[in-house]
């Protein structure tokens, strides 16, 4: 089981002291992710899905439990995972083009600068930005800015890709613009992806997986669905798949109804749904 | 009011009215030489000069002038140690100033930088920090006077340094270095989070994280420090001059005012005002190119 999943999260906890006591944000979460997958939290604002994603991020301590990504347990940050946060988050002193080099430069530390450069470049221009590379973060819009933060994220070459709300702070035009730029990426990077968002539309277009959070404290895993769309996906043809409805109703059903019931003690096991996943997404990986 | 603003000639002939407001004023309250002459008892004539006036002994506007043309039209004449022209006492000040003002940005800005970075260095310095800022240069001066009392200090290219000069610089040093110290302290700790977590996530080292995020994100802040410190070491010039006797603006003024030459003081006190504005501009305006950049 544990050879199958490339992120293993095992009894996260995350509590603060407070005066009246342990306050418990998130309690024994148990997520397996296969490699290439992308699975997306979702949940209420403040049930403690991003303190999970941080957690795993390294930004946030854990209080109990572990976190293990290719075999190795996580301890703190690091480039390896590459991390694309609700705000952009670049440095507004730089290019987007720095912007990007800055990690490259820390991740491929032994490639020579024309390479580190090409590989900056690439990704820009991946992300539709290679007419606008040299411009700083002040002289880009909101979301061409988030195109950066995505660049910097996959030019790291991470074994993971944490995406804490990506979309939050675009209008819905530039929101479906970005979403098919990640996609693409993904796509191509057959990066493992772990998105937390509390838009439904957003988790189904984009995920194989969507983990449902109760809400807090003692927040914990309510519901895991399988999302079933082939890939490569459009819009369109996700919108109009008989299921999108279903599953839609399913997720804003949990979202209304069962966000305040406490998190179940046993968690579901995961493993073969995984598998199920993987076997549908194969093939268009290869594509 | 309105054709004034149309015109476009508020800006300068509003301040002009000011000044002119304040020579009327300045006018009024100084005093005038007169002259009378009276016969004595004997018969002879004598002549009696008196100034009077509501403040007598405070030359006015024109008297000033005429007093301060020499110094003023020859501002970079040297008749003597202490009797130059005014831009070449002022350039004596800022000279002392600068060698002060850079050794406060040299200490100040790495402390404000612990400030910011360390809460234990934060509880260790900053009461210290709190007590020693508020303590007038005419403190510090004496303290310095004996700190070097025993050195003296052979700088190459710059001559030999006396305790009096070396105490002057220590006095300019310390109480300007202040605002730098607790702005740039205050701008390290307004840096977001953002900024911080990606230098985290990319794992930069201590001293790329400095140079490439900490420095950057705090340097507006750290401007306003470094001209709030110029501003107070120009303030401290007078004072370390005065009480060591150096040439220079300050040293000037405060020998005139032992020479009753009470003019003088007035022309210093307009040009310390100039300078320290003049500086002051200088300063907003590489702050406002920084920013910009």
């Amino acid at each position: 089981m544990s050879t199958q999943s490339y992120l293993e999260l095992w009894k996260l906890t995350k509590s603060y002291p407070s005066p009246k006591g342990e306050a418990v944000i998130v309690k024994d979460i148990d997520l397996r992710l296969k490699q290439g997958e992308f699975v997306t939290v979702i949940g209420h604002s403040g049930c403690g899905k991003s303190t999970v994603l941080m957690m795993v991020a390294g930004l946030t301590s854990i209080t109990s439990g572990g976190i293990i990504l290719a075999g190795k347990e996580l301890d703190g940050p690091g480039p390896d995972r590459g991390i694309v946060f609700q705000s952009p988050s670049l440095l507004p002193w730089m290019t987007a083009f720095e912007n990007v080099m800055l990690g490259v430069d820390q991740v491929f530390y032994t490639a020579d600068r024309v390479e580190r450069e090409q590989i900056a470049e690439y990704y820009l221009t991946l992300v539709g930005l290679g007419d606008a590379m040299h411009k700083r973060p002040g002289e880009l819009s909101q979301g061409m800015r988030q195109r950066v933060g995505i660049a910097r994220a996959f030019a790291l070459a991470p074994k993971m890709l944490l995406l804490d709300e990506p979309f939050g702070m675009l209008d819905s035009l530039t929101k479906y613009e970005l979403q098919e730029v990640l996609l693409q990426l993904w796509r191509r990077e057959k990066t493992t992806a772990m998105m937390v968002t509390h838009d439904v539309d957003e988790a189904l277009f984009l995920s194989d997986r969507i983990v449902c959070m109760t809400d807090g404290p003692e927040a914990g895993i309510g519901d895991i669905i399988e999302v079933p769309f082939e890939r490569p996906r459009n819009r369109l043809e996700v919108m109009e798949h008989p299921e999108y409805y279903p599953l839609r109703e399913r997720l804003i059903e949990f979202l209304e109804v069962h966000a305040h019931r406490k998190a179940p003690t046993v968690v579901p096991e995961t493993a073969p749904a995984i598998s199920k996943a993987k076997e549908k997404v194969e093939p268009e990986l290869v594509s | 009011m309105k054709w004034i603003q149309r015109l476009g000639l508020d800006a300068v002939l509003l301040p002009l009215v000011g000044v002119f407001m304040c020579l009327i004023v300045w006018s009024g309250i100084s005093g005038k030489s007169v002259t009378t002459k009276t016969k004595d008892d004997w018969g002879d004539v004598v002549t009696t000069t008196k100034r009077t006036g509501i403040s007598a002994d405070l030359p006015g506007p024109m008297e000033t002038w005429e007093k301060s043309r020499s110094y003023i039209l020859n501002p970079l004449a040297k008749r003597g140690e202490l009797d130059q022209g005014i831009l070449r006492f002022t350039w004596l000040s800022l000279t002392l100033v600068v060698q002060g003002y850079l050794i406060a940005l040299v200490v100040g800005t790495p402390l404000g930088f612990c400030l910011g970075l360390s809460k234990t260095f934060g509880k260790m310095f900053d009461p210290i920090f709190q007590i020693l800022r508020p303590v007038s240069p005419l403190a510090w001066l004496p303290l310095g006077m004996v700190l070097f009392l025993s050195a003296k200090i052979q700088v190459p290219g710059f001559g030999a340094y006396t305790a009096s000069e070396l105490a002057a610089v220590f006095t300019i040093a310390i109480c300007s270095m202040w605002p730098t110290v607790l702005n740039t302290a205050v701008g390290v700790r307004a840096i977001p989070q953002d900024y911080l977590n990606v230098a985290k996530v990319l794992k930069l080292s201590p001293a790329k994280t400095l140079v490439k995020v900490l420095i950057p994100a705090t340097l507006p802040y750290m401007f306003t420090g470094f001209r709030l410190s110029l501003g107070i070491a120009w303030l401290v010039i007078v004072a370390a001059e005065m009480l060591t006797g150096r040439p220079g603006v300050g040293g000037f003024l405060w020998q005139q005012y032992n020479a009753l030459s009470y003019s003088h003081i007035i022309l210093c006190i307009l040009t310390i005002g100039v300078v320290g504005y003049a500086l002051d501009r200088l300063m907003s305006f590489i702050e406002s190119r920084l920013r910009a950049a």
